[in-house]
């Protein structure tokens, strides 16, 4: 057996921290970054005596979730307590849902190679976050500031085959959750986080392998290399007669390993059972469609009016909704625009390059909408080319101006003027002749260094098009 | 002549309010009963004279002035020591606490403060109120004031003992599984278990939250009454709390039980309810019936169930409920320790006592992963069925009459050493508790060593003025409290 007999099988458990404006039993901040234990109460410090109530605003932002990943809501759940011992969890327990999550039975589509992947979503259930440890030298401190923080996590079922399918699926699930207003998602702040399941089979089995479980991945860049690692690891392990420990991993990325946490042996008994200090939490037909009513266009809804109104390909379309504050932004810039499609190609290819990873935060760029679109429509009447268009593009990056501006002052307009561009094409045969007889020859390779040595000579603004075609008769009448 | 600490909280009103008495010569009068008798009785585990005394001068001057007054002005009282104060520890009578003071008022000591009544102290329990003698206090026991060789019930004994002693016109005590009703019973006092939801449980250090409810005890129903008028009420902070149009329960204090239908389940008179104790309750029965209301004997499926199914569901909820109690945020911690786990380990040791520890023991047994089904979830399936009965006999009947406890109070000592023999105690109490509806203990009667017998009534839910209608009718009838009659 080798590695290409496998198949790997994962499911996803996200765990996302709710914009909600106070904790989810108590009246404290959910803001970020406060001082260690600034935004504390006797609640979610779980001091004797003190009793939670649910923030119901919570409740909505679940419910959110699960309309827009097409769950069944749950009309009447409850909340169960989840017992452990662990510095960060006051009480010993942490709030959570059981077995009546306050949605299930949900699905996800995503693009991956031109292919719809639907991936099933059996739950998401709301939960209090715990507090956060800090070693320095001496010891370990305790901030309980994000304790009572509210989280949902979603639990995917076990469709994913690749880690190519995880990122598509998180990224999805990211700008689903922002579309709705429920989360951020930073996950440089953690209120975006990973859990991911993972095991594998030969292919053609039914059956599921053992699996792993990686814990808190906060980076999509960490997910797919943890994924990489850790399905090879378990196919060596497999193939050289081994067994795979049902166990709870730890991604260290400096390593670019996983660790062994725990073995199933010593995983917890968390004797999961109904809070006595919480009502059922009920979920009438009414509040669910008034919750409906105040969701915004969903990313598929405007994937499809992309593809449908301006052909853009369902692969592109995606990329472009895959963030709401971009997606707004293409929607701003195609106002006046003289090809759409060629806006999303700079949108998906150079825009998305310079914008880097989205995981921090959704950024666009600093220049206006409306300014891509000019420069979009001056490569479309031909007054710069692509290549001009991308210079054009790092300039105003950088804060330059207005593309015409740019273009203007860097004197970058193009050359189309066939009887200059003659003598330019001119002047490159007879310098290079060697290049004319290897094109003659047959070598593909000879013209574009041709090519480019009169770009080079036209500072780049020659007509490309015009150049090409110029070349290519001239040599010809060589011959 | 009366001694001041002798007259009824209602009595003390009165004489406040006509300024025949003073509230600092009211108080005055309890610290010195306390000093003359708490060292025997060991009902209290903190005072606060400075602080009572600074209360019931700032009321008295407020009297003076016409200034409005709440409607316990200037009476003194004693909270059981798991409800949480500012002012004071809050220990629960554990090792674990004994140094602890909560940052926080409970929402019951909020509201004695807004009717103006008078804090005295912090009263003895069985720690984390598990316990049927307060003898399982870490800090002392508790001896009953009628027979100091004997034990005052618990676990909410010096709450009972404090004020069948006179050290404190009315107490706070709080009930899980018959913890306000048992110790009423075995001093002779009055103590009323409010239906789930009734009284806010905010403050109050929990031990099984699905059971717990803090109520009031006294020396008479007149003064239940009055102390319940402040107690009941929703409280947003606690989400079991319940929104009731509640009466004025002074206006149930009306002697009169004509047409009243009162149900006597005969399992709650069989094998091993002491006769004494049996006798004096059918002696109850026969004069509600000769006071007009009509008595039923019913017979009822569910309570051979009841004990066991409470010491599932109330471990289970303790196991988890104590959890938080791990040297870490503050209590007792270890001194020497390894690591996390053995801070955890030598904390959990060394900070609770064995009662507790055993609960902690079944109740994360019965959670355990494998034991659920059989344990938890089988209790949880008996609690809805026991209350489907009570809830079915409240459609025929307004009342049950039972006993509150098989026995009257025995030594101390006596039972300690089989806790099962100490938790058949509560088999008549507890299912009170599983079905959520409120009951009163009212003293009965007496046994041949003097030892008080309770009854126990039990109403609807939120129908708490009913039970005290019938308390008083029976103890206006038998010519009012007497603590040596």
């Amino acid at each position: 057996m080798t590695a290409k007999d496998f198949e790997v099988v994962m499911g996803l458990e996200v765990h996302v921290e709710l914009k909600t404006a106070t904790k989810i039993f108590c009246g404290c901040s959910t803001a970020f970054g406060a001082p260690p234990n600034t935004q504390v109460c006797r609640v979610c410090l779980g001091l004797p005596g003190a009793l939670p109530v649910l923030n119901e605003k919570v409740v909505d932002a679940a419910v959110k979730a699960g309309i827009a990943t097409n769950c069944e809501i749950t009309a009447y759940g409850k909340q169960d307590r989840k017992n452990y011992f662990y510095p960060d969890l006051p009480k010993a327990y942490q709030i959570s849902q059981y077995d009546l999550p306050l949605c299930h039975g949900g699905y996800i589509d995503v693009e991956v190679r031109g292919e719809t992947r639907r991936i099933g979503i059996t739950r998401i259930h709301i939960e209090e976050d715990a507090g956060k440890l800090i070693h320095d030298g001496e010891g370990t401190l305790i901030d309980y500031n994000r304790g009572g923080v509210p989280l949902i996590e979603i639990v995917s079922e076990p469709d994913f085959r690749s880690a190519e399918e995880v990122g598509a699926y998180l990224r999805k699930l990211r700008a689903i959750l922002i579309y709705a207003g429920i989360s951020d998602c930073k996950m440089n702040e953690g209120a975006f986080r990973c859990d991911v399941n993972l095991s594998v089979r030969q292919r053609g089995s039914s059956e599921y392998g053992t699996r792993t479980e990686m814990k808190n991945l906060n980076s999509f860049n960490f997910i797919q290399k943890a994924i990489e690692h850790e399905a090879q690891r378990q196919i060596a392990l497999v193939t050289s007669g081994g067994k795979v420990v049902q166990e709870t991993r730890r991604w260290d990325q400096t390593a670019g390993k996983s660790i062994s946490m725990r073995t199933k042996e010593d995983a917890h008994d968390y004797r999961y059972f109904p809070d006595p200090d919480l009502m059922p939490i009920v979920v009438s037909t009414e509040r669910i469609s008034k919750l409906a009513s105040e969701l915004p266009q969903m990313p598929d809804e405007r994937k499809a009016h992309y593809i449908q109104h301006y052909g853009l390909g369902a692969y592109d379309a995606e990329q472009l909704v895959s963030s709401r504050a971009v997606a707004d932004y293409f929607e701003q810039a195609v106002i006046g625009c003289s090809n759409v499609k060629l806006l999303s190609n700079v949108m998906t290819t150079e825009i998305f390059r310079l914008l880097g990873d989205q995981e921090g935060e959704e950024r666009v760029p600093a220049f206006s909408a409306a300014d891509l679109r000019d420069l979009v429509n001056r490569i479309e009447d031909e007054t710069i080319h692509m290549g001009i268009g991308k210079k054009v593009l790092s300039l105003m990056w950088t804060g330059a101006g207005h593309p015409d501006a740019i273009i203007e002052a860097q004197d970058l307009k193009q050359i189309s003027d066939p009887e200059l561009l003659k003598l330019v094409v001119a002047e490159v045969i007879e310098a290079h002749q060697k290049a004319v007889l290897e094109y003659l020859d047959g070598k593909d390779k000879a013209f574009q260094s041709l090519m480019g040595q009169v770009m080079a000579k036209t500072k780049g603004k020659a007509n490309p098009k015009m150049v090409s075609e110029l070349l290519e008769s001239a040599i010809q009448t060589m011959k | 002549m009366k001694k001041m600490n002798e007259f009824t909280l209602a009595e003390s009103l009165s004489l406040l309010g006509k300024k025949e008495i003073s509230s600092q010569e009211l108080v005055s009068a309890y610290f010195e009963q306390i000093d003359r008798v708490d060292a025997e009785v060991g009902a209290w585990i903190t005072l606060d004279r400075q602080g009572a005394l600074r209360q019931a001068a700032r009321i008295d001057d407020h009297r003076l002035k016409g200034l409005a007054l709440g409607p316990l002005a200037g009476v003194p009282g004693g909270l059981k020591d798991n409800l949480c104060t500012t002012t004071m520890p809050t220990t629960c009578a554990s090792k674990m606490l004994v140094q602890y003071t909560s940052p926080f008022d409970a929402t019951v000591v909020e509201k004695l403060a807004g009717a103006d009544a008078v804090i005295l102290g912090k009263l003895n329990m069985d720690e984390f109120a598990m316990g049927s003698s307060t003898e399982n206090s870490y800090i002392k026991p508790v001896r009953n004031p009628v027979d100091l060789t004997r034990v005052p019930g618990g676990s909410s004994g010096g709450s009972a003992a404090a004020v069948a002693s006179f050290q404190a016109a009315f107490t706070l005590g709080s009930d899980t599984g018959g913890s306000i009703r048992q110790p009423a019973a075995f001093c002779g006092v009055v103590g009323l278990k409010p239906t789930y939801g009734a009284v806010s449980r905010y403050g109050l250090i929990a031990f099984a939250s699905s059971l717990d409810q803090i109520g009031p005890l006294t020396r008479d129903v007149t003064d239940l009454a009055h102390v319940m008028n402040v107690l009941a009420g929703h409280d947003p902070r606690d989400s079991t709390s319940v929104t009731v149009d509640w009466p004025d329960f002074r206006d149930s204090l009306r002697a009169d039980v004509k047409g009243m239908k009162i149900a006597l389940p005969k399992e709650y008179f069989g094998k091993g309810l002491n006769p004494e104790v049996k006798a004096a309750v059918l002696e109850a029965a026969r004069r509600f019936e000769l006071l007009g209301a009509d008595v039923d004997e019913v017979g009822v499926t569910t309570m051979e169930y009841a004990l066991p199914a409470y010491y599932l569901i109330s471990s289970a909820e303790a196991s988890s409920n104590l959890a938080r109690f791990d040297g870490v945020q503050y209590g007792y911690r270890a001194d020497d320790f390894e690591d996390l786990r053995d801070l955890y380990v030598k904390t959990r040791s060394q900070g609770f006592g064995k009662e507790v520890k055993r609960r902690i023991l079944l109740g994360t047994y019965a959670l355990s992963s494998g034991y659920y089904d059989a344990y938890y979830k089988k209790a949880q399936q008996v609690r809805g069925l026991i209350r489907k009965e009570f809830s079915d006999l409240f459609k025929t009947y307004d009342l049950i009459l039972s006993p509150v406890a098989p026995t009257t109070a025995w030594k101390l000592g006596e039972k300690s050493k089989d806790p099962l023999e100490m938790y058949m105690e509560d088999i008549y109490t507890v299912p009170i508790n599983i079905a959520g509806v409120p009951a009163i203990s009212v003293p009965c009667g007496k046994d041949t060593s003097g030892m008080p017998v309770g009854m126990q009534l039990i109403g609807k839910p939120f129908d708490e003025k009913t039970l005290i209608r019938a308390a008083y009718t029976f103890e206006q009838s038998v010519g009012g409290w007497r603590h040596d009659g």
